[in-house]
């Protein structure tokens, strides 16, 4: 029998179940996962991150059942790394350890007025209306008319999309009950999406640009003038070899030119603006989104930046998300490159801060790897290439010396550490109920949004 | 995408040489990292040049000895050089055009990284693929 290679993935979004698909592939290697998440539930973002009226971009997660089927798999929810479990305790019992982790925050503005109440990280909105335990309890004021969203990838995109969705439309979601609640009573009216560069620069997709268009009773909103394209960006356009950037910037003009059909609510799509400031009230509250308007000026390397001018303008709003980028948290005892907002790593091996040489048995793949970019799939080449390292470092036997390397020494330690651990059974059956829940309304599932309620489901409160 | 992104996964290890330093030193660099351009940094540590298999290519064309010139005989002196916030696809473009394969990355006048065409290619390729991937497992699964 070849030796047994136990491996520890943290995280059980794509990238940590791609991580296993891989190693799992390999022939003649005696090898087990356990995968452990903070959260009760696994798959990471495509739960609580994609947004509940994008149902085929979730049904990922069969491929992820398939692979959670292989005997050698195991699933540990509800356990904290850093509180339930540390590098050490890994260190102790795994030839191999992954981070999988993502992006778990957000970048700031970096503005005055970004603490006022009414302006959110649009990540927090995200967790919130897909349910995430942590974010349950946030309250957004959508008695507000007027909202602006900063940002023009496709998270911006969601997050403006859920603003403008008919209760009727979320409510053949998966949406979380409470936001289905709060948003069926909002009362906003115009949302702004606010990009720094132009249209052939915004980072969306066209499936969700197109998207826009297709709603029941809200509609895309752009200035002619915004959609049109400056002599630099004119020029990247006519020597690019993506047709999609084309078919994007005809899209948005699309929209320019459509006369206003009196929908309900308006989604305005703005370009070549930054933020400078958020202005509120004596009270504290957001009243005004202060902008800049910009010009295009071409880098050394060929990209167009965004460059200010000093035409200003005030958009009364009463709610502001920012959706500027994400980045990664620090892990405790794991090397962080702090500019990047990853983990220290080369090709997924981490490394160590001070010598750059790769640490024995320490791995990462993901968003906590290379930053947030891509969609799911861009995960399944990138966790790849990491567990090619993994398998190349076991041949050769670069791998850590566990005292305790038995899987049953795991299970004695949880139950010390945290008894309320979630295995993939128990996920399950808390699927299973989910699901039954949502057959009786019409939809996907109704999801469990605390960790209270889901181990009451299991009958283990 | 940015050019950060590239750089995340490329270790915070940028291999540099001295001006005044050998052509025999670039070249053992090379083996020793399995890498094909190296930036030339001075004392100060500013970016002086970039030097790359092709610029010792050239030098041995015209002189025979010149394992022993130093570095500044053969660098590059004009570089472009790009900031981990440039568009990879604009970036792509302008290396195709200046028919570039290696650039260094500048963080506010810091030396950041290197970036070669190889590790621009690998990003749309695993960008690409993501892409398939993403939309099959919607056919497949949805």
């Amino acid at each position: 029998m070849t030796q047994l290679v136990r491996v520890a993935l943290l995280g059980s979004g794509p990238a940590a179940f791609y991580a296993a698909e891989h190693l799992f592939r390999q022939v003649g290697l005696n090898l087990e996962v356990d995968m452990f998440d903070r959260l009760p539930t696994p798959f990471g973002l495509v739960r609580g991150g994609v947004a509940p009226d994008h149902p085929k971009i979730k049904a990922v997660t069969k491929l992820y059942d398939h692979i959670a089927a292989d005997p050698r798999f195991r699933f540990y929810g509800n356990v904290d790394f850093g509180a339930h479990l540390t590098l050490a305790d890994l260190r102790a019992h795994y030839h191999q350890i992954i981070y999988c982790t993502g992006a778990q925050t957000d970048r700031r503005l970096g503005i005055p007025g970004e603490g006022l109440r009414g302006s959110h990280p649009a990540t927090e909105f995200v967790a919130w209306y897909n349910g995430h335990p942590d974010y349950a309890h946030l309250q957004f004021d959508l008695t507000q008319e007027r909202a602006a969203v900063i940002g023009v990838g496709n998270v911006a995109i969601d997050v403006a999309r859920m603003l403008c969705r008919t209760p009727e439309e979320l409510g053949t979601t998966d949406i979380a009950d409470y936001a289905l609640e709060a948003l069926s009573h909002s009362r906003i009216k115009e949302v702004y999406l606010i990009g720094r560069r132009g249209p052939l620069q915004a980072a969306f997709s066209n499936p969700e640009i197109k998207e826009v268009g297709e709603m029941a009773d809200a509609e895309p909103i752009i200035l002619p003038d915004e959609a049109e394209l400056d002599d630099l960006s004119r020029a990247a356009l006519a020597t690019s070899a993506d047709r999609a950037d084309q078919k994007k910037v005809e899209i948005l003009q699309g929209y320019a030119r459509r006369p206003p059909t009196g929908q309900a609510r308006r989604l305005h799509i703005r370009f070549l603006a930054s933020p400078t400031e958020i202005i509120g009230n004596e009270a504290g509250q957001v009243t005004t989104l202060r902008l800049v308007k910009n010009v295009l000026v071409a880098t050394e390397g060929g990209s167009l930046n965004a460059k200010t001018t000093d035409q200003l303008e005030e958009l009364p709003v009463g709610l502001v998300f920012r959706s500027v980028g994400y980045r990664g948290v620090p892990l405790p005892d794991v090397p962080f490159h702090d500019r990047w907002g990853v983990i220290l790593n080369e090709q997924g091996r981490v490394l160590d801060p001070e010598t750059k040489q790769p640490r024995v048995g320490e791995y990462c793949a993901g968003w906590i790897k290379r930053g947030p970019s891509g969609v799911i799939g861009t995960n399944k080449p990138d966790a790849a290439e990491t567990a090619h390292h993994m398998l190349e470092d076991a041949a050769q036997g670069r791998l850590l010396q566990p005292v305790q390397p038995e899987a049953q020494c795991v299970i004695d330690l949880l139950r010390q550490r945290q008894p309320h651990y979630f295995t993939f059974a128990d996920w399950q059956k808390l699927d299973e109920i989910e699901v039954a829940r949502g057959h009786a309304l019409g939809r996907p599932r109704v999801k469990f949004t605390s960790v209270t309620e889901m181990l009451a489901a299991l009958g283990r409160a | 995408m940015k050019i950060s992104t590239v750089l995340s996964t490329k270790g915070a290890n940028v291999i540099t040489i001295r001006p005044e330093q050998s052509v025999r030193e670039v070249i053992a660099l090379f083996l020793q990292y399995n890498i094909g351009a190296l930036v030339v940094v001075d004392a100060a540590g500013a970016v002086a040049g970039l030097i790359a298999e092709r610029d010792i290519v050239r030098g041995l064309a015209r002189a025979p000895d010149i394992l022993a010139q130093p570095v500044s005989a053969v660098m590059a002196r004009d570089v472009i050089a790009v900031s981990p916030q440039d568009d990879v696809v604009s970036v792509m473009q302008t290396m195709t055009e200046k028919r570039l394969r290696h650039l260094p990355v500048l963080e506010q006048d810091q030396l950041t990284g290197i970036i070669s065409i190889g590790d621009i290619i690998k990003i749309q390729l695993d960008e690409y693929q993501g892409e398939v991937e993403t939309l099959e497992t919607q056919i497949t699964e949805g």
